[in-house]
């Protein structure tokens, strides 16, 4: 797998702090309507009977589905607009910037009270949450990959669909969505796994002091290993590793084989990727006639009607959108403003309940839960760089581990955490240590993955010279190895301390056997305040985090991607 | 031929790009008749393709304006399509849908779009491949889809963008045949056929009219009527000597060119005590190696050369050779008179040099340019006898169109580096003296 991210090269400036200030009011505004109130569960059960896991597995997929399904609109919309409005650009593509920092798990209290609120007899609220906060942990990257592709849409491929008088949805369908297809497959299949990370927590959380519950895998799994249930939480696991691996079969493999078609190419690769799949259904009789007497009549009419709305919107656009326009813009801008002031009081009141006790906490936990960042990115590089160099430098090797690798890597840390947890708890140094693993099982596969696409991809004339001069064991890794691999260790590392982060909300504070467990940890102190319903300390600890994880993006990660463009760009 | 129709009209257009203060183009004017097939003739950065977008209306121009069959172009021209160079298809298309994107984008029924696409493909002679996608087919094959999808649409003005380039030599020739043959016998409803080439003899081989462009700012120099008949013969003795005129016309062109920079130069040179600020002189793209190669053929071959033999010699394009001959001109290794090139008694001592000899002599003539005193003058007044690329870029701005900059400031380093006047550092981008090169 090819782990993608695009670390765009702009310089932080004051619209990033306004922006981020904009959203941590939207974050405020979504919380306050739960503040004064009580919220109550639905009082569902989850069962650890066997018998049910098959429901479980598919309301979880169900989930996922839906949370993915609304990720990709996003992507289009968003990624659109962005790429073709100039203005809009401005602010939309920061904002993506940081909400791709901002930890998902600390906007569960606010999406969770807001739709409860919103439905509060059911659990629709609860389900949309769920979907929701997947949603969150799943659209950035998408979006991104989107909006980029469309950025650096070739040039005379938009001239040729200029020419040709292509309307915006005929330009968006031929040329825009196919190009950005196959990156957005691959962000498609990461986001997909990220997914799964966060169904684990979102199914099952307490709030406020209560508990609140979805039926699911992720529920499943945690009431198993809360009850020390093994047999449950051995059939449950194996379930979960079973659902994966035939949805990567089933759909992501097929896509991916699909996706082929889409790359931009002037010669036909010798090694297309095959889907057994794939070639199935295209050769079925039973799909070609689904295609040819449903699909296709159904497509037409609705390609013919957007169609003609195209036109008809690019028509208009020209003669209306002028007066209207300045009214709706100032309109805007005072409401914004607005919005702003009065968040911006109620943040800052909200932050002065906030105890000098509470304020002494912070930093301590910044330093305990950096640590742990680091210690979980050392013990990833001190097995992955090796294991993966010695892979991707064996083509053999590397063509039968990969898929092994992909199975085993997708299988959501969050899920086996409560294993772990029956072991560390007691002895082996505790949850500490336990928190530094799910960060490590969470996230040392970004790293391996793309190390071994790097060496993969270190020419073959630079391993033959090497070994003409003779180079061996440290000089090699000096000369060779490391400066091939550096781009892309870079990358892997970048969306692995992402990710870091984001499990530490998970690892650091925890519910066991009816009792709560925590250790000292930013993650902890988000987890803490959410379940004890402590805004005030919730929003500081939020901030600090969104802050921690944009100054080491803009400061150490960006200045290594300039080094690593700079020097280690292999151009032959 | 004997009643002329005006179909386009170019009138006075000027376009900048990237907040220059050169022009790209400048007060372009020309006549386009119906049945006419113009080549355009001109360096590479000469602004050829914006001209061609310009016509097509992908480009607004800042001045002038473009009218086309009686009506002033004003957003795309639905009446015009372009054949790409780098042929543009669309991978994910198959040949028949590539071929029918125009036809959907304009609307027409989806029968008539399948017959006219049919149709189209076999003219081009691709039956057979209507299924096949873009990457499956040779580049020959690939520009013929090109043809197809730029004809299907019924254009009015068909232009063409260095068609030919991306291709080898015979695919290329053989397209040509058959392109000038739908042309004269007139098997596609177009009024006309711009062309851009870098190609003279591509040029002469189909046009009717060769527009001749120069460069910084573009303006057309001349424009040569041909009135070969068709099929034309690259050997037959008419065809090469108007080869050989166009030849003539373009290298007076470029060297009378840096001939009036020079001129500039030796008068700054002389008001130089007056501590005026020099004005750099742009410099050619011109490799180090390729021109004392050339000057060793030069030598070799008694002194002096036909430029086009030269060209023909070395199977090099003419866009490729021009920069390295006006190199050595430049650093008066050589002269240039009446398309022919003459070697100079500094050229034949710096073939005839060894290696730290001839890197003297290369000092010594770059220490009579403007661009390069400038530099030094720089270096050696600052404290630490250093200074970041990114200045000189700035300094140059004024004087060096604005897409060349980044080529012409490698080339400068280049030189700079091979004489050993300065030295360059990649990691930091900063030009420096070492110790002893401190004046």
């Amino acid at each position: 797998m090819k782990v993608e991210k695009i670390v765009v090269n702009r310089k932080f400036g004051v619209l990033d702090i306004i922006i981020f200030l904009a959203i941590v009011s939207v974050l405020y505004l979504a919380i306050s309507p739960g503040i004064g109130g009580n919220v109550s569960t639905t009082g569902i059960q989850v069962s650890t009977d066997i018998s049910n896991l098959p429901m479980y597995v598919l309301k979880s997929v169900g989930r996922m589905t839906a949370a993915y399904i609304l990720s990709l609109i996003f992507t289009l919309v968003y990624g659109y607009i962005a790429a073709h409005n100039e203005k809009a650009e401005k602010v939309m593509v920061p904002v993506l910037d940081i909400l791709q920092s901002i930890p998902v798990l600390s906007f569960l209290p606010a999406v969770v009270l807001g739709l409860i609120a919103l439905f509060p007899n059911n659990n629709v609220g609860l389900e949309l949450s769920c979907i929701i906060l997947i949603f969150t942990g799943q659209a950035w990257n998408m979006t991104f990959s989107f909006y980029h592709s469309i950025k650096i849409l070739p040039k005379d491929l938009k001239e040729a669909s200029d020419v040709f008088g292509l309307n915006k949805w005929q330009n968006f369908k031929k040329l825009e969505v196919p190009f950005a297809v196959i990156g957005l497959v691959w962000n498609s299949m990461m986001s997909w796994a990220g997914g799964w990370f966060f169904l684990m927590a979102c199914e099952m959380f307490t709030l406020k002091g209560k508990d609140f519950r979805l039926e699911g895998i992720g529920s499943f799994l945690q009431t198993a290993a809360s009850e020390g249930d093994k047999k449950a939480l051995a059939w449950g696991i194996a379930a979960l590793i079973l659902v994966i691996v035939l949805l990567d079969q089933l759909f992501w493999k097929p896509v991916t084989v699909w996706a082929d078609k889409f790359k931009i190419e002037l010669t036909e690769s010798g090694e297309a990727p095959r889907s057994f799949v794939l070639t199935l259904l295209r050769r079925s009789v039973i799909i070609e006639f689904f295609l040819e007497k449903i699909y296709e009549p159904i497509a037409e009419k609705l390609n013919y009607c957007i169609d003609k709305l195209a036109v008809r919107l690019s028509n208009k656009e020209k003669s209306e959108r002028k007066d209207i326009g300045f009214i709706v813009k100032w309109a805007v801008k005072i409401l914004v403003f607005g919005l702003l002031l009065y968040s911006g009081f109620n943040i800052f009141k909200l932050l002065m309940q906030l105890s000098k006790n509470e304020w002494g906490r912070i930093l301590p936990a910044v330093a305990y839960s950096f640590l742990r960042v680091i210690a979980a990115q050392i013990i990833a590089l001190i097995w992955t760089v090796p294991a993966g160099v010695a892979i991707g430098m064996n083509k053999k090797i590397a063509n039968i581990l990969q898929p092994i690798i992909q199975v085993v890597a997708s299988i959501p840390a969050t899920a086996l955490f409560p294993v772990i947890l029956i072991y560390f708890m007691n002895k082996l140094g505790g949850l500490n240590v336990a928190s530094v693993i799910l960060m490590l099982m969470g996230t040392q596969w970004y790293i391996l993955f793309n190390v071994i696409a790097g060496a993969m991809a270190i020419p073959e004339d630079l391993k033959a010279a090497a070994k003409t001069f003779g180079l061996k064991g440290w000089e090699k890794w000096k000369v060779v190895i490391l400066p091939s691999i550096f781009p892309y260790l870079l990358t892997g590392m970048v969306t692995a301390t992402g990710g870091c982060w984001n499990a530490s909300i998970v690892s650091e504070y925890v519910n066991f056997g009816g009792n709560t467990v925590s250790t000292i940890g930013l993650g902890s102190l988000i987890s803490e305040a959410t379940e004890k319903g402590n805004y005030p300390l919730l929003l500081v600890s939020t901030i600090v985090m969104c802050i921690v994880v944009v100054i080491v993006n803009k400061t150490l990660w960006k200045r290594l991607y300039a080094l690593s463009e700079e020097k280690f760009k292999i151009e032959l | 031929m004997n009643t002329v129709k005006e179909f386009i009209k170019v009138k006075g257009i000027t376009k900048y790009f990237g907040g220059s203060d050169k022009p790209t183009l400048e007060d372009i004017n020309l006549t386009i008749n119906e049945g006419e097939y113009i080549a355009i003739l001109g360096p590479s950065g000469s602004g050829k393709s914006t001209l061609l977008r310009t016509i097509t209306g992908l480009i607004k121009p800042d001045g002038g304006e473009v009218i086309f069959d009686g009506q002033k172009v004003n957003g795309v021209n639905p009446y015009a399509s372009i054949v790409f160079q780098t042929f543009a298809l669309y991978p994910w298309l198959n040949v028949r849908e590539n071929v029918e994107l125009g036809l959907k984008a304009k609307g027409f029924p989806k029968d008539y779009t399948r017959r006219k696409a049919e149709e189209l493909i076999s003219l081009i002679g691709l039956d057979g491949f209507e299924e096949a996608y873009p990457k499956e087919l040779s580049g020959g094959m690939r520009q013929r889809v090109g043809f197809a999808r730029a004809l299907a649409v019924e254009p009015k003005l068909l232009c063409l963008d260095e068609p030919f380039s991306a291709l080898d030599f015979l695919t290329a020739e053989n397209l040509r045949t058959e392109l000038v043959e739908l042309w004269q016998e007139k098997r596609m409803p177009i009024k006309s056929i711009i062309m851009i080439t870098h190609g003279i003899e591509e040029a002469v081989l189909m046009a009717d009219k060769i527009v001749m462009l120069s460069r910084n700012p573009a303006h057309i120099v001349a424009e040569i009527k041909i009135d070969l008949q068709h099929p034309r013969n690259r050997k037959s003795p008419e065809f090469e000597k108007i080869v050989d005129n166009v030849y003539k016309l373009l290298i007076k062109g470029k060297i009378e060119e840096s001939e009036d920079d020079k001129l500039s130069k030796s008068i700054n040179h002389s008001s130089e005590k007056g501590e005026e600020v020099e004005k750099p002189v742009q410099i050619p793209n011109a490799h180090v190696g390729v021109m004392s190669g050339l000057l060793e053929l030069i030598d070799d071959n008694g002194g002096k050369m036909d430029i086009y033999q030269l060209g023909g010699d070395l199977m090099m394009e003419i866009d490729d050779l021009l920069p390295n001959i006006e190199g050595i001109s430049m650093l008066n290794f050589a002269q240039v008179r009446e398309g022919d090139i003459f070697i100079t008694d500094l050229g034949k001592e710096f073939v005839e040099a060894d290696i730290d000899e001839s890197k003297e002599l290369f000092k010594n003539q770059l220490e009579s340019i403007s661009t390069f005193r400038l530099i030094m003058k720089v270096l050696n007044n600052k404290k630490n006898h250093t200074m970041k690329e990114e200045f000189f870029k700035e300094l140059f701005k004024k004087h060096f169109p604005q897409h060349e900059l980044e080529e012409i400031m490698d080339i400068i380093i280049a030189w700079g580096r091979y004489a050993e006047l300065f030295n360059y550092d990649y990691d930091s981008e900063e030009l420096y003296l070492e110790n002893e090169e401190v004046i």
